[in-house]
């Protein structure tokens, strides 16, 4: 007889996301699914507001990384105040929103590294469940519990110095930013005593590092081959292939790293990009119109930068590149590699960091420009999990007609639901019972591409899971939880 | 004293109420000193293992899901706090309030411009699996009784600190005139 297999990550009432799989009689996986549950409806409701509102109410889709969305929608806002595609701004104005965009890079990836991979690393995937946390950490290595909240508080303390507020600032405007970086502000981040300066922060980022290659090391093929398959891989590169978070042109690779879109316009993503609609999940799922819905989805995040990218523009992470793309070769298909990836980011992001706030541009007051109004306006940025699009229209008395977005665990969807059969079939096929190992696996291969699914899921380390098995007439054969 | 029990959720939020209760910093290792959590997102703790003292929601209710939480929250938590806007009064989602639900629905699956090209059966996403979409976003309070209302969208990590920190010892909670605020 055939089962169902339900596993809900965050309690059945409280996820936002969940996994189905159906096993047949002969044992095997049939079929998986990621659902997505949680609808909201921002492309209809932005319609009627004025332009202006778009960088401050459509932020609130994530409370995780608003930076992301207050920046996308304002480089949109950008083109419709006619202040230029990415590149127009004034000094000022582009260098404030790039030191906002790298302390929130830099934020989000420590999240994510010490709350998330670290616990998993530190004390093993079937470790107990209880301790399999931050505050797990913080009895067991409590310099390294220090750590992760000093880091992720210096990259708050930049949003908040140039967003005005930690989470859901309002720094960015149409056209620019409403405010310079204070000398004083500024030597808070250089000045200050060991760990709490740009230097030291860059140094614990190296060290973050270290301690990822060392567990490396040791689990080389757990890390290498776990949830491991082919895809596309998209992201924004700097005009001269350099990575770059802020701004760039869109480039995609195919899995053996040819070119299948070069380095095109991002005003023009709808020539390019095109989203499925499945009944089951409220997630949409995008794809490259070339390669059409079967071949054409990819994936986004710190693995797919790396592959699209030819350098990195700082030295240290540019040397941790080299050294990455040395041991993994020219395209990186490997799911768990995501971490090394976003380590080297993080260490980028610090550099970036450094730099900007040692340049006088940020004391400037020439903050804002504008030029000839535009109707339409597209904004796209690397956020922390990937390629971010804002698109909006405007009619002549300043009010939203139009709006869409693809978030980038939207851009993720489909290699998700990859990554969530790969490992149902490896872990699952022909085994009589189903164990919480097994569902930990699953879980773990969903939360290498650190999905902003419900917010929850990720935040905090071990996602609480719920399983249950139903049989084809819908009776309940067996329920576990852990 | 015996350490007072935390329990959180997310409802309909962002999460931010929660990644501002983070920005308490180095104090969440002092917090740990001074409760014990239970059901949150924070630890693996995805049923109520006991009576809980304190209940933060976040998030207001935008579908069935949503509410049997709350639900139950109300049913384990002796006191419940409202914490941030959209618990408070539906905040960002609640926009939505103001369009028929199916507009909604057409617009983000049917007539944006990455799908309207594409989208040849006219697909909504119906399947039994997804949990239903209310008819409207409904502050917390309107759906049980709640006992503190924290205000900020979010409220600031101090606020949140200064909260936990007065209920967990018993004290009654003041809410500086500047903390009460919409953003």
């Amino acid at each position: 007889m055939g089962k169902k297999i339900t596993i809900e990550p965050v309690t059945r009432v409280e996820g936002h996301g969940k996994v189905t799989i159906n096993i047949n009689d002969k044992g095997e996986v049939e079929q998986s699914r990621l659902h997505i549950v949680e609808f909201r409806g921002f492309e209809r409701f932005v319609q009627g507001r004025p332009y202006w509102e778009a960088p401050v109410l459509v932020q609130r889709l994530c409370g995780i990384c608003p930076v992301s969305h207050h920046l996308a929608s304002a480089k949109a806002i950008d083109v419709i105040v006619g202040a230029g595609t990415g590149t127009g701004l004034t000094p000022a104005g582009e260098k404030m929103r790039r030191l906002m965009h790298y302390g929130q890079i830099f934020q989000s990836h420590s999240l994510h590294f010490f709350h998330l991979a670290a616990p998993d690393l530190l004390f093993g995937y079937d470790s107990d469940p209880a301790l399999r946390n931050v505050i797990g950490i913080a009895m067991a290595n409590k310099e390294l519990a220090v750590q992760a909240v000093l880091m992720r508080k210096f990259g708050q303390e930049i949003i908040k110095a140039t967003a005005g507020k930690k989470i859901h600032g309002t720094g960015a405007i149409p056209g620019g930013i409403n405010k310079n970086l204070s000398v004083a502000e500024r030597d808070s981040f250089l000045k200050a005593a060991d760990p709490n300066n740009a230097d030291y922060m860059v140094k614990w980022a190296q060290g973050a590092l270290d301690f990822f290659k060392g567990y490396y090391k040791k689990n080389k093929d757990f890390i290498d081959n776990f949830s491991y398959f082919p895809s596309n891989h998209m992201s924004l590169v700097r005009k001269d292939g350099a990575l770059d978070l802020y701004h760039g042109v869109l480039r995609a690779v195919d899995a053996d790293g040819r070119k299948v879109l070069h380095d095109v316009d991002y005003q023009d993503y709808l020539k390019y990009i095109r989203e499925e609609v499945k009944s089951w999940s409220y997630m949409k799922f995008p794809y490259m119109m070339s390669m059409g819905k079967e071949k054409g989805w990819y994936r986004v995040g710190p693995l797919a930068r790396l592959n699209t990218a030819d350098f990195i523009p700082s030295p240290i992470a540019q040397k941790e590149f080299e050294e990455y793309k040395s041991l993994t070769g020219k395209v990186n298909n490997r799911c768990m590699h995501t971490h090394w990836a976003r380590l080297i980011e993080t260490i980028h992001a610090a550099e970036m960091i450094r730099d900007l706030l040692n340049d006088s541009d940020l004391q400037s007051d020439n903050l804002v420009t504008s030029g000839t109004r535009q109707a339409r306006g597209v904004g796209v940025i690397e956020a922390p999990r990937g390629t971010l699009f804002h698109e909006y229209s405007v009619n002549n008395n300043d009010q939203i007609t139009e709006c869409n977005m693809i978030v980038s665990t939207t851009n993720n969807n489909e290699p998700m639901n990859r990554a969530v059969n790969f490992v149902a079939k490896a872990m699952m096929n022909g085994k009589k019972e189903i164990t919480e190992g097994m569902m930990n696996a699953v879980e773990v291969a969903i939360r290498a591409y650190d999905p902003c699914l419900s917010c929850a899921t990720h935040a905090y380390g071990q996602m609480p899971l719920e399983i249950t098995l139903i049989d084809p007439n819908g009776m309940i054969l067996d329920k576990k939880a852990k | 004293m015996a350490k007072k029990i935390i329990a959180t959720a997310s409802l309909s939020g962002c999460f931010g109420c929660h990644m501002s209760f983070l920005d308490i910093d180095a104090k969440i290792l002092d917090l740990i000193e001074l409760v014990e959590f239970n059901k949150s997102p924070i630890d693996d703790i995805k049923k109520f293992t006991k009576q809980c003292d304190i209940g933060l929601i976040e998030g207001g209710c935008c579908n069935d899901e949503n509410v049997h939480n709350l639900l139950d929250f109300r049913k384990n938590c002796k006191v419940l706090v409202s914490v941030g806007e959209c618990a408070i009064m539906g905040g960002l989602p609640a926009l939505r309030n103001m369009v028929p639900l199916q507009e909604c629905l057409e617009e983000a699956y049917l007539n944006g411009p990455t799908v309207r090209d594409c989208n040849e059966n006219k697909i909504i996403p119906n399947d039994p699996e997804l949990p239903k979409i209310l008819n409207k976003v409904y502050p917390c309070h309107e759906i049980v009784k709640i006992d503190y209302f924290l205000p900020g969208c979010p409220p600031t990590a101090e606020l949140i600190w200064n909260a936990l920190v007065t209920l967990a010892t018993g004290a009654e909670l003041k809410l500086p005139y500047e903390s009460v605020r919409f953003d």
